[in-house]
């Protein structure tokens, strides 16, 4: 560990490298982050399936690439089925726990993430996979920067998407009844508008969000089944850490985390990388509370 | 249902308890299990139930318990039993001091980020457990085998776990029915106003969390001697598993309540054994089903739902509206 910090320190170009790796995947987090604040801000709900809508959309991918579909082409066909998929899982089961409990909300999503999980491991198999894009690879500055063209160019789509979210949510008439919805539920009914299919329609683009992200993930990176809640869990760090409804945040966060996570995986090991991820995690809780509490006494 | 009806109830069960291991011996390692999976409801219901705090990372005192147990076994080079008596001491009293150092810091967290913060907690642990050297990394542990001459290895398990689920269940009865258990509902109900009536909430929570993780840790010392194996994901840490259960079990039989949780245990745990070897491979996913199916319909409880219908068998008036 220690000689990895010391390498770190001789070879800084090396540092470089792996900032850059690590904002390219930082902004696939940032893509599921945004979905998980619209599902949060909106029903109210954390859904802890989020990362599994990451690991289904990579699957979707990889079957349809199997099937002749060209590798790029599955991105918005990710998005498209995880849009279903979402709009199906309101339908059956989230709707019926929008107004409960949060507890009750955060174990059934949990249930929903397990089941997800091990149908993918039935239908899919356990095994690590990836899909090969045929792009090649750029080497920058004498190669001191080595990035894989289907990194930048997931790195460009997800920001992309994420432009074109914010856009919908100020311009289009669902996204304005979105907005309207979070702001307040109960007059946004008394204004007509359908907030059933708003929360339909929330946690499907929420679902698809995290589809095209996944498509992402398994041309740039690697899935498995149970890939699934890592990115659950950064989502949720880094919507903590950005806040509900601030996009521009959302991305820097994700950018950042995506960055210190792959230094973090260099120096301490890639075994420790997931565990880092976690404790990350628990810390920034710990602190934001402690500091939210100062502020709390202050106040008094 | 009178009280001496409720008496006999329990006397029949604990008399079967005593006498199950003898009368179905192949099924002894499961029945070890239920009583694992009993400690592990009401374990949890200490803080889920009683105190309104819905950890997910419990499992992480059952890996501590699991591992401390193991070391201590494999490193002090005492005879077995000595070794396992030793090593179920510091495990439980390791277990006790995490929750009250994380406590500090966890349990002034509230509602949802409690809930995954702990999550968190519970799944670090497996990986740095399954990364870490010392402890055998990714291949595990063995702990010490039980003397080979001596027979009754299972009833010596069975036994055991009986008892340390026969003692949760006295301590946390005993620990509900004084003021500690109704500063625990105190803190549930409403936390602010709890403080401001002056009841100090950050030790209460840090205690309760403790006594939890006081018996869970015995509870994993012991799971892992019988297992004779400790897997780091899949044992000590089996957030998946383990870890889901002990919700599942707690809500099952009635969140909050003494007895639901053992209910819940007891009918989770045959359930899971008669049907789930028939879905070859599928369990999991029914696992996930029954959790939505529960949480979703079925949040009360047997116990919660039974209270509903019969309030009489609680000792509740009920008066007829004229």
């Amino acid at each position: 560990m220690l000689e990895n910090l010391q390498l770190l320190f001789d070879y800084p170009t090396l540092g470089a490298d792996l900032i850059a790796n690590g904002l390219m995947i930082g902004a696939i987090f940032a893509l599921a982050a945004f979905g998980m604040a619209l599902v949060w801000g909106v029903l109210g709900i954390i859904n802890i399936a989020q990362g599994e809508f990451v690991m289904l959309g990579g699957f979707v991918a990889l079957t349809a690439a199997g099937l002749g579909v060209p590798p790029l082409a599955t991105i918005p066909l990710a998005a498209i089925v995880l849009f279903m998929v979402g709009w199906g899982l309101y339908r059956l089961v989230i709707f019926r726990v929008v107004d409960r409990d949060l507890f009750v909300s955060l174990l059934a999503t949990f249930g929903l993430s397990i089941i997800l999980q091990q149908l993918s491991n039935e239908i899919f198999g356990a095994d690590v996979r990836t899909l090969e894009t045929g792009l090649g690879t750029l080497v920058l500055f004498d190669g001191q920067i080595v990035l894989a063209e289907i990194k930048l160019v997931s790195f460009v789509t997800a920001l992309v998407v994420g432009l074109a979210l914010w856009a919908f949510l100020k311009r289009a008439r669902l996204g304005q009844a979105i907005r309207a919805t979070s702001q307040n539920a109960r007059a946004a009914r008394i204004l007509g508008i359908d907030t059933d299919r708003v929360y339909a329609a929330t946690y499907a683009l929420n679902a698809a969000l995290c589809g095209a992200a996944g498509s992402l993930v398994v041309m740039a990176w690697t899935i498995h089944p149970y890939i699934g809640l890592p990115y659950t869990v950064r989502s949720f760090l880094v919507v903590i850490v950005a806040g509900l409804g601030n996009i521009a945040a959302v991305i820097a966060a994700g950018l950042g985390l995506g960055a210190l996570e792959n230094v973090a995986g260099f120096v301490l090991g890639a075994e420790y990388q997931i565990a880092f991820v976690f404790a990350l995690m628990v810390i920034i809780l710990v602190v934001r509370n402690f500091l939210l509490r100062r502020k709390r006494e202050y106040l008094k | 249902m009178t009280d001496a009806q409720k008496y006999a109830l329990v006397a029949t069960g604990l008399l079967f308890s005593f006498v199950a291991p003898f009368l179905l011996p192949q099924f002894a390692t499961q029945l070890t299990m239920l009583w694992l999976m009993v400690i592990f409801a009401l374990t949890w219901d200490t803080l889920g139930g009683q105190m309104g705090y819905n950890s997910f990372g419990n499992i992480l005192f059952f890996g501590i318990g699991a591992y401390g147990c193991a070391v201590i076994q494999r490193d002090l080079g005492l005879d077995y039993f000595a070794g396992l008596a030793v090593g179920l001491a510091f495990a439980a009293v390791l277990s006790a001091i995490v929750a009250i150092v994380l406590g500090a810091g966890m349990l002034g967290l509230r509602g949802h980020y409690f809930a995954i913060g702990t999550l968190g907690l519970g799944i670090a642990a497996g990986e740095i457990a399954g990364g870490w050297d010392y402890v055998g990394a990714g291949s595990g542990m063995v702990p010490p085998l039980y003397p080979v001459e001596l027979a009754g290895r299972e009833l010596f398990f069975y036994f055991l776990m009986f008892a340390l689920a026969l003692v949760t269940f006295l301590v946390l009865r005993a620990l509900y029915a004084t003021k500690f258990g109704l500063a625990l509902n105190a803190i549930r109900d409403d936390e602010d106003k709890a403080e401001a009536m002056g009841l100090r909430t950050t030790q209460v929570k840090s205690l309760a969390w403790a006594v939890s993780a006081f018996f869970l840790g015995i509870g994993g010392g012991l799971a892992g001697n019988l297992l004779g194996f400790i897997d780091p994901r899949d044992v000590a840490f089996a957030g998946a598993t383990f870890g889901v259960w002990m919700v599942l079990m707690a809500i099952l039989g009635g969140k909050g309540t003494l007895w639901g949780p053992v209910i819940g245990a007891v009918v989770f745990h045959i359930t899971q054994e008669l049907f789930w070897t028939y879905l070859l491979g599928w369990q999991r996913v029914a696992l996930g089903l029954l959790i939505v199916a529960i949480v979703v319909f079925f949040p009360n409880g047997i116990l919660g739902t039974l209270r509903e219908r019969f309030p009489e068998w609680f000792g509740e008036k009920v008066e007829e509206r004229v």
